[in-house]
């Protein structure tokens, strides 16, 4: 007959292992975050704190003189007379390419989703730019738009002297929006596809039997049902819009004048070029600012916009 | 048999030691040394790799690479190289993009090491060519490549229009800019073809219009650096007879035309004379010519783009880098060197020399052009923060490129917009 053997609490404790099934399951959770945490820490998070360090600094690199003068960078950007310039084409660049790129793409999807004969052919035709590189698009783009190029040559051959695209301010920038829209409208026509073919079809079938008009049927159910991916469609593009450099490297160099430096390309001319990189990582803060606030902003607009949020 | 074993292992162990101790020493000694260069042509990478191994079979513990860099990234490449801890230990530059890294302290000095180099005759270049990349007395650059500016001919095209060529014109003694640009308007009427291109301006790079406004003896900014002087009447004179050559006469391609002189589009292209090896052959070759920049208000004059190397500070081996680049830069390699980049050693800057490794260019082209040109040719104005300055006035010029623009108006505005930054 076995006897029971008086324990107390402190020996139970002493008696239970390190490696508990809490501890293993919470080490390998960590073992698979790690090499995204490890890689978010060393790309963004310690760049980001030396960028912000740097904006504290005049950074002289040919000289190799690094000195702390506080926050005079942030005042240059009051004193810059570049920077309202900057700033609205920045604004103008960007609202143009959301509006442009948003409509565009939720245009291209409801016709792509029709099922008429050919169609994959054209959802292939609409995403191949996604795929193309960014400066080999440019290069083509610059061809077909310059004074003698492709564009105006075929609007000559129905009688329309076309203007010099590139060499105008407003429609250099005009140019600069349709050229980035065409480039990237097939990922976000992708999406709105992705979502569209997720609405329920019961629910049109019963708004056509109750004669809703097919408009109506598209604001009123398929739009509010894809708000999340359009949600997404619109921070993920804005996001794009204010980071888009290539194309303006290739096409403007951020002419004529200054119509097309916007913010990112001024960031790159006075940290690259003008060797101002204390300036520059100014600038690149006041971005990553903009997008910050206008991702948050768009972030708090979703009660508003999507359907499962109200 | 255990203390045989033993003894072997302690004589092995005692030989890899010494082995490694041997090469850790030898890799001690290794000097790497990297040259950032903008020229990626198969012909100059041969020639510069065969002066590096000349200098290794006489210095084995010295190796030198080179980093061909597009020229359009150069500048970036450099000083984001130098901004990561990455500096290269000698560079490229152009005589414009010098002026900011002497002027910071970034080059080392020459002057000693070209001076007690045995047989390097530092005399033997030409003093302006010394001057423009000194400060203070101190040469911080070695000029190795003095290039005129010129101007290739298509005579066919010239011929087509019913035009005199160059070269005619030249024999009766009227090339000047004005018959240029008749002979450009009217191969333009006539052919369809565009008549004389700036290559690389492309409405961006105004600097290329150099060659142009030098006849006018225009200056961009004073002495001092701390005024604009574009609204100059040379200045004034010198851009309204290029906007009337553009817009009026259509003697040159208007902003956003592409032409390409050497695929035959264009009749006449202002551009350095390294670029001869752009002329095409076979099907497409026609008969071409190259003659020296047309007289302006100043008479006849000449216009070089100049680029010089030299060693980083920075560089942890910038006194063996130095040493090497005097090695470069002796008679015998300048000699080599003479056939892609027109030297400015007197004693190498003569026909037979240059004719031995030019075989495109006849000995009279080579005299009235390239030694004319690097002797007598002036250069591009410098100034710090020369990159900036380029920029600033490429946005205010943009205004000038449209056919009803006030020349003098925008010349004003160009210089209200640079006159803050010049006196920075």
């Amino acid at each position: 007959m076995a006897s029971a053997k008086p324990t107390t609490g402190m020996e139970g404790a002493r008696k239970r292992p390190f490696w508990t099934m809490q501890r293993k399951d919470h080490l390998t959770g960590l073992v698979f975050v790690a090499p995204q945490f490890i890689g978010i820490i060393t790309f963004v998070f310690v760049p980001l704190v030396l960028v912000f360090y740097y904006s504290m600094h005049d950074w002289n690199v040919l000289a190799g003189t690094f000195t702390f003068v506080g926050s005079e960078n942030y005042e240059e950007l009051f004193r810059d007379r570049a920077m309202p310039g900057v700033l609205a084409a920045t604004a103008i660049f960007s609202l143009g390419l959301v509006v442009l790129n948003i409509s565009l793409a939720l245009l291209l999807a409801v016709l792509v989703n029709q099922k008429l004969a050919g169609m994959s052919v054209f959802r292939t035709l609409f995403f191949s730019p996604v795929v193309v590189s960014v400066v080999a698009w440019a290069i083509v783009w610059r061809f077909l738009l310059q004074s003698n190029g492709g564009i105006n040559g075929l609007l000559y051959m129905v009688g329309i002297e076309g203007p010099n695209w590139l060499r105008l301010p407003h429609t250099a920038m005009i140019s600069l929006i349709v050229v980035q829209t065409f480039k990237s409208v097939g990922l976000n026509m992708v999406l709105f596809l992705a979502a569209l073919q997720g609405v329920p079809r019961e629910l049109h079938e019963a708004a056509r039997v109750d004669g809703v008009p097919p408009f109506k049927q598209f604001y009123r159910i398929t739009l509010p049902l894809i708000s999340p991916t359009l949600m997404l469609v619109s921070i993920v593009t804005i996001v794009g819009a204010l980071q888009v450099f290539g194309q303006i490297e290739v096409l403007t160099q951020g002419g004529p004048g200054t119509s097309t430096t916007v913010l990112v390309y001024y960031f790159y001319q006075q940290a690259f070029q003008f060797l101002n990189f204390g300036y520059g990582s100014t600038l690149s803060i006041i971005l990553l600012g903009i997008v910050a606030l206008l991702t948050y902003a768009q972030w708090q607009l979703r009660r508003k916009v999507v359907f499962y949020e109200h | 048999m255990k203390l045989f074993k033993k003894s072997g292992l302690a004589a092995a162990l005692y030989a890899s030691a010494a082995l490694i101790s041997v090469n850790a020493a030898m890799a001690q000694d290794q000097i790497n040394l990297r040259m950032l260069i903008w020229s990626a042509n198969e012909d100059h990478l041969r020639l510069l790799n065969e002066i590096a191994d000349a200098y290794k079979a006489q210095n084995p513990q010295v190796s030198v690479t080179y980093e061909a860099v597009p020229y359009g990234e150069f500048p970036t490449t450099l000083t984001t190289q130098i901004a990561g801890g990455n500096a290269p230990d000698l560079t490229w530059l152009t005589e414009t993009g010098s002026f900011d890294f002497i002027a910071a302290g970034a080059m080392f000095p020459l002057t000693e090491t070209f001076r007690t180099t045995e047989g390097y005759e530092l005399k033997d270049y030409a003093q302006a060519s010394i001057d423009s990349w000194s400060q203070d007395g101190e040469l911080y650059f070695y000029p190795f490549s003095t290039s005129p500016f010129a101007v290739f001919v298509n005579n066919d095209v010239v011929r087509e229009a019913n035009q005199k060529t160059p070269a005619e014109l030249i024999a009766e003694g009227n090339w000047d800019w004005q018959h240029a640009v008749e002979i450009g308007s009217a191969v333009n009427g006539e052919t369809g073809k565009h008549g004389i291109v700036f290559r690389d301006f492309d409405y961006t790079s105004w600097t290329r219009l150099a060659p142009l406004y030098t006849a006018w003896d225009v200056k961009l900014w004073s002495e001092d650096g701390k005024t604009c002087m574009m609204t100059s009447p040379e200045m004034v004179d010198a851009m309204s007879f290029l906007h009337d050559a553009i817009f009026e006469k259509k003697a040159m391609p208007g902003p956003g035309v592409a032409a390409d002189f050497f695929a035959g589009d264009a009749a006449m292209t202002i551009t350095q004379i390294s670029r001869a090896n752009l002329l095409p052959t076979g099907d497409n070759a026609f008969e071409w010519d190259l003659v020296p920049l047309p007289a302006g208000p100043i008479g006849e004059y000449g216009y070089v783009g100049a680029a010089g190397i030299g060693v980083l500070k920075a560089s942890p081996h910038a006194q063996e880098a130095a040493d090497f680049l005097a090695f470069f830069s002796n008679k015998e390699n300048v000699t080599k060197l003479a056939r892609y980049f027109p030297p400015t050693r007197s004693s190498v800057l003569t026909p037979e020399v240059l004719a031995a490794s030019n075989p495109l260019l006849s000995v009279e082209q080579l005299t009235d052009v390239v030694i004319k040109g690097v002797t007598e040719g002036r250069s591009a104005a410098g100034h710090t923060n020369y990159e900036q300055i380029v920029q600033n006035v490429r946005a205010s010029l943009d205004s000038l490129w449209v056919p009803d623009a006030d020349v003098a108006q925008v010349l004003q505005a160009t210089c209200d917009n640079l006159n803050p930054l010049l006196q920075r």
